[in-house]
């Protein structure tokens, strides 16, 4: 048995999982409309490499990784993209994002899908395939599975000594990994073993919360039929022990240095349905075009649904029958998920549980009281922080001293929020700090590369000057090196003013113009025809009229 | 919608349950008092009662705060119960009016109301009044069986309000001083503690009457403890600290310091221990700080007990400790996850 | 009389020759205060203190030559930062100098007709082009000083205001539920 380690605080929220893990995994119906955003991970957003009025088929790249952190999306089934423009997507600002439109042709026909063994390939054209498949962290964090997958280059003694599977799933009302584990370890398995290879990792442990023991017992048949020395542990259930550094301290007793990543202490922490993904993207060329989420809540027929990306989150709903006193919705669980905007919003990667929402379910909560400084948030903070003085900062916009008492390694769960017994949105203060300080830090960085830009600027402005001078001088130098003689008029006269001298230039340079003037001999003045010779006399003629008629012009009045 | 973020869920905890629960707490130890000195007590919870609500409604109506849900919050009610407790119930009645009402609108809302008090308001209310009215805080009852004369609940209710004794009776006559006041008086006349304690005012351990209130108080503390609404620390390092530098001087000196479990069960020290430093608005967030706040609070205890001007310290030693606790909280802030030293298991 | 004088003098001229001594010795390069409210300073470089650049307008601060409310785009938060810095009291912006909502230049480029005099006026070398070419604006680099308005004989250059986006979306600061509306209000202003 293996020495399980605790982590600080944690609640224990009511779990609600059963009514969603009643019945199988159901595929969702092919909606009439997707709308695929481009920006379904951490990161940059995809570009996309498809125009309106394009055919695509299933799992055809529509948008291109652009940049280090970024990942690839796909078409989630052949069709018609009929527009690219900003939509609404579920993002807690409410504000849109730009999608894709695809009307399905109903065929479903899938793209080339290149199955390949992954024993066969190196690991970095692994990773490369993941990247272009839309492999991103399904837990929620959506981040490019690929870059966690890279060789550690920066630590190069340390290797990865241990790959953690995250089964958790800590969160209330969410079932979907469970069911996941449930009814496909094999595939999780198969994948864990091979990431373990790209990582080169010595062990792998797949966490389990004990609320999940038909997860857990498929997950050992799974292990003890693939023959893998793979280790299921199973955890005590307490939210959040599905966050990752949560995990892997409770595994390992290693605590992830703060501000750090796994990597650092030789860990890595995969989803159990990223893995699942990891594995179908390589082993069956299966980009990353649907998943399985959970539909609950107020709903008749709670469940959960493997459904397409960009399906339209109203269609999911209905799958599950809402009750008529539904009144919003939920995406992720309750502690960490967001309200959405509304419910044409799609499906996206980050997208693991719908949850309809109503009055009796999610009683909105009692106005909020003054902090008393009971310390149940710090009593249950996974991150072992003291909230009650975050919040009086973040209230009062303190944000150097926020930082100073760390923050930003607050993992926003929720639990402080969940034992407030004044009710206070210490979250959302939370978020509200970070955000603003992140924004600082922006501006910050703008207005100093603003500063050098205008500096270097002046600097610019100020070199040209220079130079100029610098090549006035050189060539008056030139000059004054190249004629001698006509100098000593200058030179020889001691009490001359700087007008003088100035004058003397002036005259000086006006000679050297006549000078040169009268060096440089008419072009086209030989071998002349009759002809031209007598139309040059007519046009002198001309112009000798011309001086004299000026001249008679410019008299008279002088008279 | 706006409002209505992540996460939707909470516990069903409220202030006003925490209050509610810790005045509930409080009954035990009131319960003793009324069985042992009579029901005036009851009197002077129920003025204190009234006049904090009237003046906590009074003061969030002047600050332009709602009023309702700060009335139900039951703090204001808490402050009144505790310093009913640590004054003497045979005081007449604007004593414990004018010392709530300066709790409630000088050393709560004047700094900010709710959550904003640096001070304990009703240990700031018992400072003010055994300052200002040093002699009626001396009326304190003589417990049943040991007063020459006993008061029927209507003469009490007629002295409290009226301040008319019935005819030929003193108020020396129905009134002592505390166990501690009693004691420092006969150590100064270099009696031995033995022989004070053989008065007939001492029980086992410590007054008669009052050490039974605080092994009343000592048992609504530990459920408070259980039901996890204070932490151990702060009732633990206060009784040790109290305990152990009694215990110093006890076995240095046996003839002239009591034992520690006298200082233990008298005065205000059980109460302090559980229901007045544990008050999580003027004490300490780390648990480091709660032991290092409440052992100073023992500490100086004792000392005002034992060497300073007033018979009781327990007052003093909150109001002091809570000056020191921004000082104390700033240097035992505990570390975070992921920056302990290393990451060793 | 003339011992205590003497004494007096004496101390004097000690403690001057070590304020003489440690001003040459601890001599400060530059202006530190300036620098501290140049960094203040949103870097727009617009002018509009009327100071030629962020720089020129922190040196007559740090002089005491100029009011601390004169740079529009640094907001009052920047006014706010520069009271505290400077120990005084906070100052509103005076009448027709209220900031406006963060932009960046635009140039139509069907109407620029390369004239390079944009390009001279940018301060911080945000517009590409060159003499008869379509010139444009680096929107990155832009500072949304207007500087290049002006002078555009063609006035093809257009302000376009950034509004909120996925990219610079800011969580909301948390209502308070108890406090009445206009307490709220304050505060938040």
């Amino acid at each position: 048995m293996r020495t399980l380690y605790k982590f600080h605080g944690g609640v224990h929220p009511p779990g609600n999982k059963t009514p969603s893990t009643q019945q199988p995994i159901s595929a969702a119906p092919l909606p009439a409309k997707l709308i695929v955003p481009f920006r379904q991970h951490a990161g940059e957003a995809a570009k996309p490499v498809v125009q309106v009025g394009d055919h695509v088929l299933k799992g055809q790249l529509i948008g291109e990784p652009v940049g280090f952190v970024s990942s690839a999306v796909h078409a989630p089934t052949s069709g018609t993209i009929t527009v690219i423009d900003m939509q609404p997507v579920a993002h807690p600002s409410g504000l849109p994002d730009l999608c894709a439109t695809l009307i399905p042709d109903g065929k479903d026909e899938w793209f080339l899908r290149e199955a390949s063994d992954y024993r066969t390939l190196p690991a970095e054209e692994l990773r490369h395939r993941l990247r272009m498949a839309g492999i991103v962290g399904l837990g929620g964090a959506v981040f490019p599975s690929d870059i966690k997958l890279r060789p550690l280059r920066n630590h190069p003694n340390k290797e990865i000594g241990t790959l953690i599977l995250n089964g958790a799933e800590c969160e209330p009302w969410i079932t979907c990994d469970d069911m996941l584990m449930r009814e496909r370890a094999a595939g999780i398995v198969q994948g864990a073993e091979m990431l373990r290879s790209m990582l080169e990792a010595k062990e792998v442990l797949i966490g389990i919360e004990d609320n999940k023991p038909e997860a857990i017992a498929a997950m050992h048949r799974a292990v003890a039929d693939g023959g893998l020395p793979f280790e299921v542990v199973t955890v005590p259930t307490v939210y959040p022990g599905g966050g990752a550094k949560q995990l892997i301290r409770v595994l390992t007793g290693l605590e992830v240095p703060s501000g750090k990543l796994p990597t650092d202490i030789g860990v890595q922490c995969f989803n159990v349905a990223t893995v699942y993904s990891a594995w179908r993207a390589i082993a069956h060329g299966e980009p990353l075009v649907s998943r399985v989420v959970t539909v609950t809540g107020n709903v008749r027929r709670p469940g959960n649904y493997e459904a397409l990306i960009g399906t339209p989150l109203s269609e999911l709903i209905a799958l599950g029958e809402p009750l008529p006193d539904t009144d919003s919705h939920i995406m992720g669980g309750p502690m960490m998920g967001m309200p959405l905007p509304s419910t044409s919003v799609p499906l996206v990667k980050a997208s693991n549980c719908i949850i309809a929402a109503a009055k009796k379910l999610f009683p909105a909560p009692p106005p909020a009281l003054p902090c008393i400084r009971c310390t149940r948030c710090a009593q249950v903070c996974p991150a072992e922080l003291q909230p009650m003085d975050l919040f009086w900062f973040a209230q009062s916009k303190n944000f150097g001293q926020a930082q100073a008492f760390s923050l930003f390694d607050c993992i926003e769960c929720g639990a402080c929020s969940y034992v407030c017994p004044s009710h206070i949105p210490l979250v959302q203060y939370f978020r509200f700090a970070k955000s603003e300080i992140r924004m600082r830090e922006q501006d910050k960085l703008a207005a100093d590369r603003a500063r050098e830009r205008h500096e270097y600027r002046e600097f610019r402005i100020e070199r040209e000057k220079r130079e100029k001078a610098e090549r006035l001088a050189a060539k008056e130098k030139a000059a004054q090196a190249a004629k001698p003689v006509e100098p000593p008029a200058v030179a020889i006269n001691p009490d001359a003013t700087p007008e003088t001298t100035a004058q003397m230039k002036i005259q000086a340079a006006i000679e050297h113009a006549k000078e040169q003037a009268a060096a440089i001999k008419p072009k086209n003045t030989e071998n002349l025809s009759a002809e031209q010779l007598a139309e040059i006399a007519e046009i002198e003629a001309r112009r000798a009229r011309m001086r004299e008629m000026a001249k008679s012009d410019v008299e008279p009045p002088k008279e | 919608m706006a409002a209505f973020f992540s996460p939707f869920i909470s516990k069903p905890d409220t202030v006003a349950q925490i209050m509610f629960r810790v005045m509930l707490a409080l009954l035990p130890g009131i319960a003793l008092y009324v069985w042992y000195f009579g029901p005036a007590i009851l009197v002077s919870i129920a003025l204190a009662s009234i006049t904090a609500l009237a003046t906590e409604a009074a003061m969030l109506k002047l600050r332009d705060r709602p009023v309702a849900p700060f009335l139900k919050d039951n703090s204001a009610l808490l402050t009144g119960w505790l310093l009913a407790l640590s004054i003497p119930p045979l005081a007449p009645w604007w004593l414990i009016v004018v010392g709530t009402a300066f709790c409630i609108v000088v050393a709560k809302h004047l700094y900010g109301g709710l959550g904003n008090n640096p001070f304990n308001p009703a240990m700031i209310g018992f400072a003010v009044l055994i300052v200002s009215f040093p002699v009626p805080m001396t009326h304190w009852l003589t417990p049943h069986g040991l007063g020459q004369i006993e008061l029927s609940f209507l003469e009490q209710l007629r002295y409290i309000f009226i301040g008319s004794l019935p005819p030929g009776v003193t108020l020396d006559a129905i009134t002592m001083a505390t166990p501690l006041d009693t004691l420092k008086t006969h150590l100064h006349l270099d009696e031995p503690v033995k022989q004070i304690f053989d008065m007939p005012i001492y029980g086992r351990l410590a007054g008669q009457g009052s050490e039974m209130v605080s092994w009343g108080f000592l048992a609504g503390g530990l459920y408070l403890i259980a039901a996890r609404i204070i932490s151990w620390h702060i009732p633990v390092a206060y009784l040790g600290a109290l305990f152990a530098t009694a215990g110093l001087f006890h076995l240095a000196d046996p003839a002239h310091y009591v034992t520690p479990l006298f200082h233990w069960f008298s005065g205000a020290a059980m109460l302090g221990a559980f229901f007045i430093l544990t008050d999580p608005v003027t004490g300490p967030t780390t648990n480091k700080g709660k032991l290092i706040f409440a052992a100073g609070a023992g500490l100086l205890t004792y000392l005002i007990r034992a060497f300073g001007g007033f018979p009781d310290g327990t007052a003093f030693a909150t109001l002091l400790m809570n000056i020191c606790v921004p000082l104390i909280v700033l240097y035992t802030q505990p570390k975070v996850f992921g920056k302990k030293s290393g990451g060793e298991r | 009389m003339l011992s205590a004088l003497l004494v007096m003098s004496i101390i004097a001229i000690a403690l001057g020759a070590v304020l003489g001594y440690s001003a040459i010795k601890f001599r400060v390069e530059g202006n530190p205060l300036a620098d501290k409210i140049d960094a203040i300073l949103p870097q727009t470089q617009c002018g509009q203190c009327g100071y030629p650049g962020c720089r020129p307008y922190a040196d007559a601060i740090a002089n005491g030559e100029a009011d601390i409310n004169l740079c529009p785009p640094g907001g009052e938060e920047g006014i706010k930062k520069l009271a505290d810095l400077l120990g005084v009291e906070f100052k509103p912006f005076g009448s027709g100098a209220e900031p406006k909502p963060k932009a960046v230049a635009f140039i139509d480029e069907n109407t620029c007709i390369g004239c390079t005099l944009c390009l001279q006026a940018c301060p911080v070398d945000a517009i590409v082009g060159a003499a008869k070419q379509m010139h444009t604006i680096i929107a990155s680099e832009c500072t949304g000083c207007e500087l290049c308005l002006p002078p555009c004989p063609v006035d093809c250059i257009s302000m376009e205001s950034i509004g909120e986006n996925l990219e610079n979306w800011k969580w909301r600061y948390p209502v308070y539920a108890l406090q009445p509306a206009n307490t709220v209000g304050r505060e938040s202003a």
